[in-house]
């Protein structure tokens, strides 16, 4: 028997706002969280430009033990997940209680493991790194320590998929509870910011260098977008059984109707309008709805010359040039690990709030972006269901369509 | 050998001990006495006496290892071995 899968908690920390109220407000006014950042012109970056994401002080909510084995990732996870569990009205006695599971979307530790290394190397001495580097230096940051915070019972492993980590990790919590394996799990995506995470992939040549306006730099399907900014934080998003979520008297904001997901198999780091039409096709044939019943499309559109345009093609092929289209990326940056997840978010406050938040930026289109419908100021609009995307690295895609309920 | 710490006396070294501890381990100072127990008043579980090692190489600039702690029951016995290890 499969079950409905419903979503009952979201919760977001990232460059647009340390919550779900102050990210509606910039999601709305069209604001951007770009900003440039002298620590990685001082370090030698191509681009300097950044979503920019303060490190909360996690004292006030958890013990040290509990924080010795946090770095970003886990720090902003905890934020994320803080306020979604506080919506979905879920707390640590009924956790520790009854099976709960989380699959979390992380892919890099870097900082954390550079600053390890570093202090073994200073000091000649393996035990001078400390106790909680090992868990803050593991790619299952996250996974390890929110289930311990949270007494977790359930399922428990991270997703690494690159830049559609949060994307499959609700993915794959949906196929959990579909089938009956779970009842609940939180899922969700981690990125870290710091410069150690980026470097590598600012050596690609792939960053924005509009350095002089970083608030326009993030242009995607823009006709003069010349890279993406990378970004961070967390998105938390909370999965329940349709029947679970009745149960313990939840309110349900909404609910997951299709997942679709492929691979390119082709090349490690160029998208594939093919790989990404299967995608669509999968998870609009798993919902069993027609395209005409999609209300808005969150693209996964970074602001890459050949990914955006490879997005336009594929949404054109399977939509037509009618739906409407943005990319939050235009205001967020790049979320990479984080985006699947936060842009189902900033996708739910959009439904919740009767609007579409604007693809900033987009001033001119080129030959593809011109043949579909993206907003570029924010539009007023009842949202029923919505689509998301996210592609990565290795040509690894996934697509999410959600509904109210 | 911190240069510094050799001149001090061994009760200035308590006192210190005792600050780095409470800040550390996020404990109240007055609770850390001679006669309690280092184990029960901050609270260590088995990956703290790692994060002890840290904190005493970071803050006395001497050298210890996680055998060295198999014997010590108390803040007692705990400055006992900082005593040995300066040589006061």
């Amino acid at each position: 028997m499969n079950h409905r899968v419903v979503i009952t908690g979201i919760g977001i920390y990232s460059c647009l706002g340390e919550n779900l109220e102050e990210v509606s407000k910039s999601l709305y006014a069209g604001k951007s969280g770009i900003v440039f950042d002298q620590v990685r012109k001082d370090f030698g970056f191509r681009s300097a430009l950044t979503g920019m994401v303060q490190e909360p002080d996690l004292k006030p909510f958890l013990s040290r033990r509990q924080r010795l084995g946090m770095h970003q990732p886990a720090i902003y996870a905890y934020m994320s997940t803080k306020e979604a569990m506080e919506m979905a009205r879920l707390d640590i006695d009924f956790l520790e209680t009854t099976e709960t599971g989380i699959i979390f979307g992380n892919d890099s530790t870097a900082a954390s493991v550079v600053e390890a290394h570093d202090k073994a190397r200073e000091k000649f001495d393996t035990t001078l790194i400390g106790s909680g580097a090992i868990f803050q230096n593991m790619n299952s940051t996250v996974n390890m320590n929110l289930s311990t915070i949270f007494k977790l019972k359930g399922i428990n492993f991270t997703l690494s998929a690159a830049c559609a980590s949060g994307s499959h990790s609700i993915g794959m919590g949906y196929i959990m509870i579909r089938q009956g394996l779970q009842e609940r799990v939180i899922c969700g995506g981690a990125q870290e910011i710091n410069i150690a995470a980026m470097c590598s992939f600012d050596g690609l040549g792939t960053f924005s260098v509009n350095e002089t306006d970083p608030t326009k730099a993030s242009r995607p399907f823009d006709r003069d977008r010349d890279g993406l900014v990378p970004s961070g934080g967390a998105a938390t998003v909370i999965l329940e059984s349709y029947e679970a979520a009745v149960k313990r008297g939840a309110t349900i904001l909404a609910e997951v109707i299709g997942y679709g997901f492929s691979s390119n198999g082709d090349h490690i780091s160029n998208p594939s309008m093919d790989g990404q039409v299967r995608s669509l096709n999968m998870a609009l044939k798993q919902a069993d709805i027609k395209v005409g019943e999609v209300d808005y499309i969150n693209a996964h559109a970074t602001s890459t010359p050949v990914g955006d345009s490879s997005e336009a093609k594929a949404i054109g092929e399977v939509f037509g040039g009618k739906v409407p289209v943005s990319s939050t990326k235009s205001m967020t940056g790049h979320e990479c690990w984080m985006a699947g997840a936060s842009e189902v978010v900033y996708s739910m406050l959009m439904m919740q709030q009767s609007f579409i938040a604007p693809n900033i930026n987009f001033e001119n289109p080129d030959d593809e972006s011109a043949k579909i419908n993206i907003i570029a100021k924010t539009k007023e609009q009842k949202i029923d269901c919505f689509l998301s995307n996210s592609f990565g690295f290795g040509g690894t895609n996934s697509t999410l369509i959600i509904r109210k309920v | 050998m911190n240069e510094t710490l050799v001149t001090m006396e061994l009760g200035d070294i308590i006192e210190e001990t005792r600050d780095f501890l409470s800040e550390e381990f996020e404990v109240n100072r007055n609770l850390i006495l001679p006669e309690n127990s280092l184990k029960d008043t901050l609270d260590l579980d088995s990956l703290d006496y790692v994060d002890l090692v840290v904190l005493i190489e970071e803050n006395l600039n001497i050298k210890v290892t996680g055998e060295d702690f198999k014997d010590i029951v108390t803040f007692g016995d705990f400055y006992k071995l900082v005593q040995k290890k300066l040589s006061l």
